[in-house]
């Protein structure tokens, strides 16, 4: 459990392809640079992040897990966020039983044109796993 | 899904995996940061690679046959290319692997450009990071199936939003190719904010004689459906078959049978400045008679005259009262309000006979003013003030009336906030006058449902709100105004005929003209609004060229980048303007000196001297920023697109795709999309009609099939996906006791996969399986690990 600054987080990303990926990209063509830890995965919408999905990455070995969605109100397909906003308080919850810090698990919301933001939120997540250290592993989520 | 049809060459029908890596350079993009050797090195290692190459531009057609000749060679029936992102060129390859035979959706993208080497400097980093992004793409595409386009038919009508010059231009196009356009425009007359211009810079063409001839084009064509004094209300369906539903706010003037004859507004009797205000009582000495709910008052006054030396009718000097009770009859018998009341006293002295008698129900509605044959009777505001800027019309200052002379449609409107008949239930002269009865005070609001394959959003622009802006003193002093009021008051169909007047009336000897107010500014909007230094010097020659008058041009930078407008800023130094590169800071009525008094002045630093100046106008006129539409958030939510950081509609690219949007089938043109002028605006709106005759041409659109699918054995019909969808694909079949999806209203958000607690739903090409591999891929948990 050592806040090492040697200490390179593994986090996965969920990013829904309408605003928080399109916002990643704007990030990447505008040439802002931030820590390359982070490994994307493409969704639809953040409603799509199925919790097991989330428990699994934590359970194959990422240290942080970042979802990221449209804002409320904005999200492509009408409500697929709000979901999401229900969902994740709820897995944290679970987390804790787990035995795992809820922290290490975070919903943010990041629009198309916010390439900065982006940037800012991974930074700051990254910053805030390497001081959390690095993840137990769970050997077996089903 | 069944795999084991292929539609050619390494479809999986031995069920082996062969999957091909094709890694771009992207000239020096990645390759100058990401070891692409080393990313191909360990992408051969990987599980299922059966080849793995770099190139440098995959996107280029040498790239592209690469990928097909190695289909057929390698019998490849799997391809990743790690290159840009999928959102630029996933179509691409998707489209290069079907044409050597593979199906498009065996394909996965992986990003290791927007998303890797163009955000990280490090090196060495940057490479594993690309390293574990391939592996995540190679281990979800070897649990990828064979999907199949839905195509959906084109509705060939299209709807347009905003009937202003980049709404009417697209119209035009459209309609002209044969295609059937809706055009719905909020206000009462298509134009938009060109029609209140009078002159269009660099050239000085009048501003109405270029429009107009188009709006008529528009209101003429037998393909162009205007619906104007109406909105948007709502939006459903996908691109080829939208449902919209337009609302049609009442105009109480029926347009089937209206011939635009204007009847009606001259016959109106009341008298309006577009803000009028509810009754209340003020006693005067002479009669005030006002309306006011908070803000300013409107006066309408008599001036009583000398009554010892009342003359005959025809020698009276026009402003005397004659006591004719012309305005009484008005008062009641049209009005209805018994306002005025003429009393005759035979017993008073001869002169004396007649008075007019005054109460509090006076309703402002300037009936009197109409009647009044000796001009005895004014409406001013409060302040007496003669041209109100603020509030200057281009039509008939009528309740009941046309925006302008030159509407389209030609047909009025009743304003019910100053109509007479709305307001205390009188007059409702214009009805009966009417020669085609084409009003009724009873119309109803009307909703109109129609079907359209596409949409363009064509909204305009607000300016940014001066009154706060408390150092200006808009809405505070007299002769302070915006750049879009002085239009108006330069326009030949305003109250003052197109003459540059103060409030009071009288011509300025000196008038300033403020950049930049609100616009590159990091309190209000940092964006440059792009057409304020154009129209400044436009300004400029206009008050030169009618006043003759001083003109102060207070500047940052003098942006003049389009076709003649450097030119035209040549032509504005020889005319004697003065140019003070400075940001004005402030105007103020405080005068410090002798020759500030009775004036604006207006205070900036002259950063080429080095000196703060103070510059003593009659008036200033304000550039503000151009901002998005109040109201564009919620029109961008009810079509599913996006806006940016400063409120503007999001383009899908802003270079490559200006006039698309993220939503397929919706275009956006014009200045809603950003600050522009008109020549920008009429391209922009020949841009997305282009567009959109395309699509329309092409008949069909593909749409992504990345929609739910219920496995029924696992489904245990708990119904708790059925809610959850915002579609309402989602069905329960009662017999079967089983989730039923509607694919055809499915969008593909996911959302319905995450809440399953069986699993029996499942989203192709998102399936658990797939992003539980792709998960496993990017975290190296798998035998996969043996390659690091």
């Amino acid at each position: 459990m050592s806040a090492s600054a040697d200490f390179e987080p593994t986090i996965i990303g969920f990013l829904c392809r309408w605003c928080s990926y399109t916002g990643a990209d704007l990030a990447g063509t505008s040439r802002v640079k931030y820590p390359p830890n982070m490994i994307p995965l493409k969704v639809m919408c953040s409603g799509r992040v199925d919790p097991s999905l989330v428990l699994k990455a934590l359970a194959d070995g990422a240290d942080g897990v970042l979802i990221l969605g449209c804002h409320p109100g904005d999200c492509h397909y009408h409500e697929g966020n709000h979901k999401t906003m229900r969902r994740v308080p709820m897995l944290k919850s679970v987390l804790q039983q787990y035995g795992i810090d809820p922290a290490r698990v975070r919903l943010e919301w990041v629009s198309a044109s916010e390439g900065d933001r982006f940037a800012e939120v991974v930074h700051d997540f990254t910053e805030e796993i390497r001081a959390l250290g690095p993840q137990k592993r769970v050997e077996s989520v089903a | 899904m069944d795999t084991s049809k292929g539609n050619g060459h390494g479809a999986s029908s031995d069920g082996e995996i062969r999957v091909g890596v094709y890694v771009c350079h992207c000239g020096t993009n990645i390759a100058a940061t990401v070891d692409v050797a080393e990313v191909v090195r360990f992408a051969e290692g990987l599980p299922n690679v059966a080849v793995a190459k770099d190139y440098q531009f995959m996107c280029s057609e040498p790239g592209q046959e690469l990928i097909q000749q190695d289909i057929t060679e390698h019998k490849l029936n799997r391809v990743v290319v790690a290159a840009c992102s999928p959102l630029m060129h996933e179509p691409t390859f998707r489209r290069a692997c079907a044409e050597a035979g593979l199906n498009p959706f065996l394909f996965q993208m992986a990003n290791i450009r927007e998303q890797c080497s163009w955000v990280t400097t490090d090196k060495p980093r940057a490479t594993e990071k690309a390293k574990h992004i391939v592996r995540a793409a190679v281990s979800r595409v070897a649990l990828h199936a064979e999907l199949q386009v839905r195509e959906v038919p084109v509705n060939e009508r299209v709807l347009i939003i905003g009937g202003g010059i980049a709404g009417i231009e697209a119209a035009l196009q459209i309609a002209d190719a044969g295609k059937p356009v809706i055009l719905v425009e909020r206000e009462p007359s298509i134009g938009g904010r060109m029609a209140t211009f009078d002159k269009t810079f660099p050239t000085l063409d009048c501003a109405a004689c270029i429009l107009t001839p188009k709006m008529v084009s528009a209101g003429q064509h037998r393909n162009i459906d205007i619906r104007s004094y109406a909105e948007v209300a709502s939006v459903s369906g996908h691109v080829g078959q939208f449902q919209v539903s337009i609302r049609r706010n009442r105009r109480y003037v029926d347009d089937k049978k209206c011939n635009g004859c204007g009847l009606c507004y001259q016959e109106c009797p009341a008298i309006v400045s577009p803000k009028s205000r509810k009754v209340s009582i003020e006693g005067q000495p002479y009669f005030v008679g006002s309306y006011a709910e908070g803000g300013e008052a409107r006066k309408v006054t008599i001036r009583q005259g000398d009554r010892e030396r009342r003359k005959p009718i025809k020698d009276t000097p026009t402003g005397d009262c004659i006591f004719c009770g012309k305005c009484a009859t008005a008062c009641s018998e049209v009005v209805g309000a018994h306002a005025i009341v003429l009393r005759r006293d035979e017993s008073a002295e001869a002169g004396k006979q007649r008075s007019l008698e005054f109460n509090g129900n006076c309703i402002g509605c300037g009936a009197c003013v109409r009647e009044c044959p000796t001009g005895a009777l004014t409406v001013t505001d409060a302040q007496d003030r003669q041209v109100l800027h603020h509030e200057m019309m281009l039509g008939p200052n009528k309740a009941i009336r046309v925006p302008t002379l030159q509407a389209v449609p030609n047909v009025p409107f009743i304003d019910e906030e100053t109509c007479i008949h709305f307001r205390n239930g009188g007059c409702g002269h214009c009805a009966e006058v009417c020669p085609q009865e084409a009003i009724s005070y009873d119309m109803e609001e009307a909703i109109e449902e129609v079907e359209v394959g596409s949409i363009l959003v064509a909204t305009g622009f607000d300016t940014i709100d001066l009154a706060p802006m408390v150092q200006y003193g808009w809405g505070r002093y007299d002769n302070v105004i915006s750049g879009l009021e002085f239009e108006i008051l330069c326009h030949a169909s305003g109250s003052t005929g197109g003459k540059i007047l103060k409030a009071d009336g009288t011509p300025p000897k000196s008038v300033a003209i403020l950049h930049c107010i609100g616009s590159r500014d990091e309190h209000y909007h940092e964006h440059c609004s792009r057409v304020c230094c154009m129209y400044s010097l436009k300004f400029a020659h206009l008050v030169r060229e009618k006043v003759e008058c001083d003109v102060y041009e207070f500047y940052i930078d003098i942006r003049a980048g389009g076709k003649g407008y450097e030119e035209f800023y040549k032509r504005l130094m020889r005319e004697d303007v003065t140019f003070i590169r400075g940001k004005a800071a402030e105007v103020t009525n405080w005068p410090m000196s002798p020759e500030e008094e009775g004036k604006l002045v207006v205070k900036a630093e002259d950063t080429l001297l080095g000196q703060i100046r103070r510059a003593p106008v009659d008036m200033v006129i304000l550039s503000p920023a151009l901002q998005a539409r109040e109201g564009a958030q919620t029109l961008a939510q009810t079509l599913g697109i996006g806006c940016g950081g400063e409120g503007f509609f999001l383009e899908r690219h802003p270079k490559l795709a200006p006039v698309q949007t993220a939503a397929d089938g919706v275009y956006v043109a014009g200045a809603c999309q950003s600050p522009k002028d008109i020549p920008d605006s009429v391209a922009q709106g020949a841009a997305a009609a282009a567009n959109i005759l395309s699509l329309i041409d092409k008949g069909m659109f593909s749409i992504e099939p990345v929609v739910a699918v219920i496995d029924e054995t696992l489904c245990g019909g708990c119904r708790t996906c059925i809610n959850m969808c915002p579609y309402s694909a989602l069905s329960a079949d009662e017999e079967r006791n089983v989730a039923v999806c509607e694919s055809a209203l499915c969008k593909g958000c996911g959302t319905c996969v995450a809440t399953c607690p069986a699993g029996a739903i499942q989203q192709q090409g998102y399936t658990d399986a797939q992003i539980r591999a792709e998960l496993e891929g990017a975290l190296g948990r798998l035998a996969a690990s043996s390659a690091e």
